[in-house]
């Protein structure tokens, strides 16, 4: 693809405005996913009798839309991006309220509605659409000091995290509050009131704890991987054991044929077994690239609601991949989360591109004439 | 190309863009600009955090999958938690802490007569969750006019439960435990077993009786049931391929002389073990006494080179049959000329031994036997042992037969133990069932120079190489040994058609560290053997299979084959083969 310097065009302008050194890791990040889900899911596949192919044919079909919508969107100047977001909110949040009535019960927990044989999890779409929107709210809080953008952007996350907790979905639940609390961190929150959101996100560790009767195995489980069944942990860490630096090889590694979640949540225990610490790591600073890259943009911008919202999506995304990878080592109690772009799950894919491309969208380089505001 | 901005860059300013603000403008770009800084920095903060936490990741991953080598990898296969379980008799396990003997806790149920309401209801209810039992003995018993009378022994924890439930008063548990062989078959004849009181009646369990019920350490044995499962399956397979009566199979540490296997069939299952008299109770391995045959030409041979009277170059006259006193001597494969003492083994010259033999002398011999423990019970930690039968008194004739294994009876670890003295370097230990200390250094008793031991396993060599055991060799393994046709003597004859065919073998033969034996009982000739009953078609292809399976389970690496052992002018073949090994 090439566009010359003088073209103005919709995708001429696109072409030299948008981060092409993050698009470059993303699409890097979802080859490695193909090649991963190629390794990983077969096994799975056939351990629940489906065929061989079946979880990679499906992760496949979502690979083209996944790439195209992400690419759409961030061709879409930062006002549409929030259009785009607030009404993206508003239906993933009815959907996650129908999903309670509706939905179908997996592994105990109602996440999933089906629509004519497309299955969707409303609330991976709530966590990219939610920073957006919130992130507009703390904007105009700050611009227009009688705007009660706080207690509003507040108010969607309550609701939020009430859908999540009620599925229940704690490692969600998680995520988006990070995002609103590094939002409200970044829009100017005093710094004696982090400290009490500090406090607050222990206590809410402490109550989920005491409420849900998994976490509390999971913790357990954590602290004393003898006392319980620790074994897709324990079997991920002997998994990078035996992979060490090089790994064993493609198709030689044996955590995926015992281990249940091989294709979505330990995904990058495959990773390690067959391809080495090597891939991993390669893995793990794409992540930080990505991440670190994008916030790094965002400083050179000067609009607060696109800071605020760069700012939110970037800390979804990576601290979804961090989630999911210090559960995988063991740094964490397990949360149910998938790598982002990696591992297997349609939902997933198809949000994590509706956020990355808003995110590319919004940390395209703006000429003083084109400021989202206006 | 940087990836990251360093440097923030100055905030723009339009033409004409302060002429034109209004007041409003100008303060709304204050709290803006004001608002943005605080947000840069606490993006910057944001930033700083993340980098942090995926270093802290890329960390971890390397230190799991590289550094952190010791913690976490289990060795052992996972157990169940049994602190809390008080055992009366200690497990019995092998040398890598397999079980091979354990108990188990269980109740037997008992009943107070005078408690008992109602006999027949009760016995009724009984049947009913344990149907196995009979419904009138079960009256009969309850009726009876003692106090107290069993009515099972042995119920697992469902059946005790549903005894319980059923709520009838006068029945009473009475805690006991009951021995679990999980191994069955495979070890039953040194493991032995115990009786309903769990007292030990046979093999280790009697043996070390009083030291199980004492101790709450597990005994270790020496034996590893990878290389037990091994023979048993072999020696199974040639006892059926000929139709056999029976076989042994033992495999020693021949440095330490740890009985890593032995096997005697046929065995039994310990866990339903048959009547005392049936005779797979008997252990042909160290109680059964056996004419060995020309297996026992490597003690004659060693003995012989060892006292001098012998070298590897003396040459003795096979020609014809050998008459002594009354007694004619003849060789299974005649060759009918001179033959060198390498020769004499490769094509097991029962004349040649002989006349070695009557050289050395009765005392030489009979003083060498002793050395190699042929001539004393075997000492190993088993109460079921032969004592040997040799010739009282020992005549010239003794000493000629005795040469080429007949006319006296040692039990198959006898063998064992004596030919891994051969080739260890000429150090006799005692046998033992019991694991040694790794390392543990264990006292030998000198019973031929080292220049006779390495001798012997060169001579061992050429026998696989070039003569009668050529079925055994394993390539890469180097394996050196012997061949055996015992024909059996019954009533004072031998019968032609009854042997005792083995091959007792040890590798790798340039640093040996396992004796291998295969025996196998009244073998009856298959097609495929041609007829062939000899320990070269029985036993030596038995021996071959073991080894080429154990011996990559105990971590040895094929070698490269070295050329055949420097017998130049020695060894006079009889076929092209033979002669290009040995020129």
């Amino acid at each position: 693809m090439s566009f010359g310097r003088t073209d103005t065009s919709t995708l001429g302008r696109w072409w030299w405005t948008v981060d092409r050194w993050s698009i470059a890791a993303l699409l890097i990040l979802i080859g490695v996913g193909v090649l991963l889900t190629m390794a990983a899911s077969p096994a799975v596949a056939e351990r629940i009798g489906a065929e061989p192919f079946h979880f990679v044919r499906r992760q496949f079909a979502f690979l083209l839309p996944s790439v195209v919508l992400m690419l759409g969107v961030s061709v879409l100047p930062p006002r549409q991006v929030r259009r785009l977001a607030v009404l993206g909110f508003l239906m993933a949040v009815v959907l996650m309220a129908a999903v309670l009535g509706l939905g179908a019960e997996v592994k105990g927990a109602t996440r999933w509605l089906t629509f004519g044989g497309l299955t969707i999890q409303p609330s991976e779409f709530v966590k990219p659409t939610f920073a957006v929107s919130a992130a507009w709210m703390f904007a105009e809080c700050r611009l227009n000091p009688g705007f009660p953008g706080k207690i509003i952007a507040t108010g969607m996350y309550v609701v939020v995290a009430a859908l999540l907790l009620a599925e229940p979905d704690v490692g969600q639940t998680l995520v988006v509050s990070s995002i609103w609390a590094a939002e409200f961190f970044i829009a100017g929150l005093p710094m004696i009131l982090v400290g009490g959101l500090v406090l607050l996100g222990m206590g809410g560790g402490v109550a989920a704890y005491f409420v849900f009767p998994h976490v509390q195995s999971r913790v357990a489980r954590f602290l004393d991987p003898q006392a319980g069944d620790a074994y897709q942990v324990m079997t991920a860490l002997n998994a990078f054991r035996h992979g060490g630096l090089f790994g064993t090889g493609p198709g030689e590694g044996r955590v995926k044929l015992v281990l249940p979640d091989a294709h979505t949540d330990f995904i990058l225990a495959v990773a390690g077994e067959e391809f080495g610490v090597i891939l991993c790591l390669a893995v793990v600073a794409l992540f930080a690239f990505v991440v670190l890259r994008g916030l790094s943009r965002l400083m050179r911008d000067d609009n607060l609601f696109i800071v605020l919202a760069g700012g939110g999506l970037f800390v979804q995304f990576g601290l979804q991949a961090l989630i999911n990878m210090a559960s995988t080592l063991r740094l964490m109690p397990t949360k149910g989360m998938t790598l982002p772009f990696i591992s297997y799950g349609g939902s997933s894919m198809l949000a994590l591109a509706l956020g990355m491309g808003m995110a590319l969208s919004l940390t395209r380089t703006r000429y003083g004439g084109e400021e989202a505001e206006r | 190309m940087k990836f990251f901005a360093t440097k923030r860059p100055a905030p723009r300013i339009h033409a004409g863009e302060d002429l034109q603000a209004s007041v409003a403008a100008v303060r709304l770009h204050g709290v803006r600009s004001h608002a943005l800084e605080t947000g840069r920095t606490r993006l910057v903060a944001t930033a700083a955090t993340f980098f942090l936490a995926f270093a802290v990741v890329g960390v971890r991953m390397v230190d799991v999958a590289v550094l952190d080598h010791a913690g976490g990898k289990t060795k052992s296969a996972p157990q169940a938690r049994s602190d809390q379980i008080d055992i009366e008799r200690a497990d019995i396990l092998d040398r890598n802490g397999v079980i091979l003997a354990t108990s188990l806790p269980t109740v037997s149920l008992y009943a107070k007569i005078h408690e008992i309401a109602d006999p027949q209801e009760a016995a009724a209810k009984l049947v009913s969750v344990l149907p196995e039992m009979d419904k009138a003995e079960v009256v009969s018993r309850l009726s009876s006019d003692r106090q107290f009378v069993y009515l099972r022994r042995n119920l697992t924890p469902r059946q005790q439960y549903d005894v319980n439930a059923l709520g009838i008063p006068g029945l009473y548990f009475e805690k006991g435990e009951r021995r679990v062989y999980p191994h069955g078959n495979l070890v039953a004849h040194i493991v032995g077993m115990t009786d309903v009181d769990n007292k030990g009646i046979a093999g280790i369990e009697k043996r070390f009786d009083s030291a199980l019920r004492t101790s709450r350490q597990p005994l270790r044995m020496s034996l590893d049931v990878r290389l037990q499962t091994v023979v048993r399956n072999e020696v199974e397979q040639a006892v059926a391929e000929f139709s056999a009566i029976g076989g042994v199979g033992i495999v020693m540490d021949v440095n330490t002389a740890e009985v890593l296997a032995m096997v005697s069939l046929p065995d039994f299952d310990p866990n339903d073990p048959p009547p005392s008299s049936d005779t797979r109770m008997f252990n042909r391995a160290t109680k059964g006494l056996y004419e060995m045959g020309s297996t026992f030409k490597l003690f004659n041979t060693a003995a012989a080179l060892d006292f001098g009277s012998a070298t590897i170059n003396s040459s003795y006259d096979a020609r014809g049959a050998f008459h002594f006193h009354d007694a004619v001597i003849h060789d299974y494969h005649p060759e009918n000329r001179w033959l060198t003492v390498p020769e004499i083994l490769i094509h097991s010259s029962n004349i040649g031994a002989a006349k070695m033999a009557l050289e050395m002398g009765t005392p030489t011999q009979r003083a060498f036997l002793t050395k190699v423990g042929l001539l004393a019970p075997i000492p190993i930690e088993l109460p079921e042992v032969g004592v040997p039968q040799i010739p009282n008194p020992w005549r010239e004739i003794n000493t000629a037969t005795i040469a080429y294994g007949h006319g006296i009876s040692v039990t198959p670890l006898h063998l064992v133990t004596g030919v891994s003295a051969l080739v260890n370097g000429g150090e006799y230990r005692p046998p033992t069932l019991l694991a040694r200390l790794p390392g543990e250094a264990i006292p030998g008793e000198r019973i031929e120079k080292k220049k006779t031991s390495d001798d012997m396993r060169q001579l061992m060599r050429m026998v696989v190489t070039s003569g009668t055991g050529a079925k055994a060799d394993v390539p890469g393994y180097l394996v050196g040994g012997k061949t055996g046709t015992a024909e059996k003597s019954v009533n004072g004859s031998y019968r032609k058609k009854a042997v005792l065919s083995s091959f007792i073998a040890a590798f790798p033969v340039n640093d040996p560290r396992y004796c291998v034996l295969v025996m196998v009982d009244e073998p009856q000739g298959t097609k495929e053997s041609h007829g062939f009953i000899t320990g070269g078609w029985v036993a030596a292809p038995a021996v071959a299979r073991i080894i080429a399976q154990i011996a990559p389970l105990v971590g040895l690496q094929p070698q490269k084959e070295l050329p055949a052992p420097a017998a130049k002018g020695i060894v006079k073949g009889t076929g092209s083969r033979e002669v290009a090994a040995v020129e």
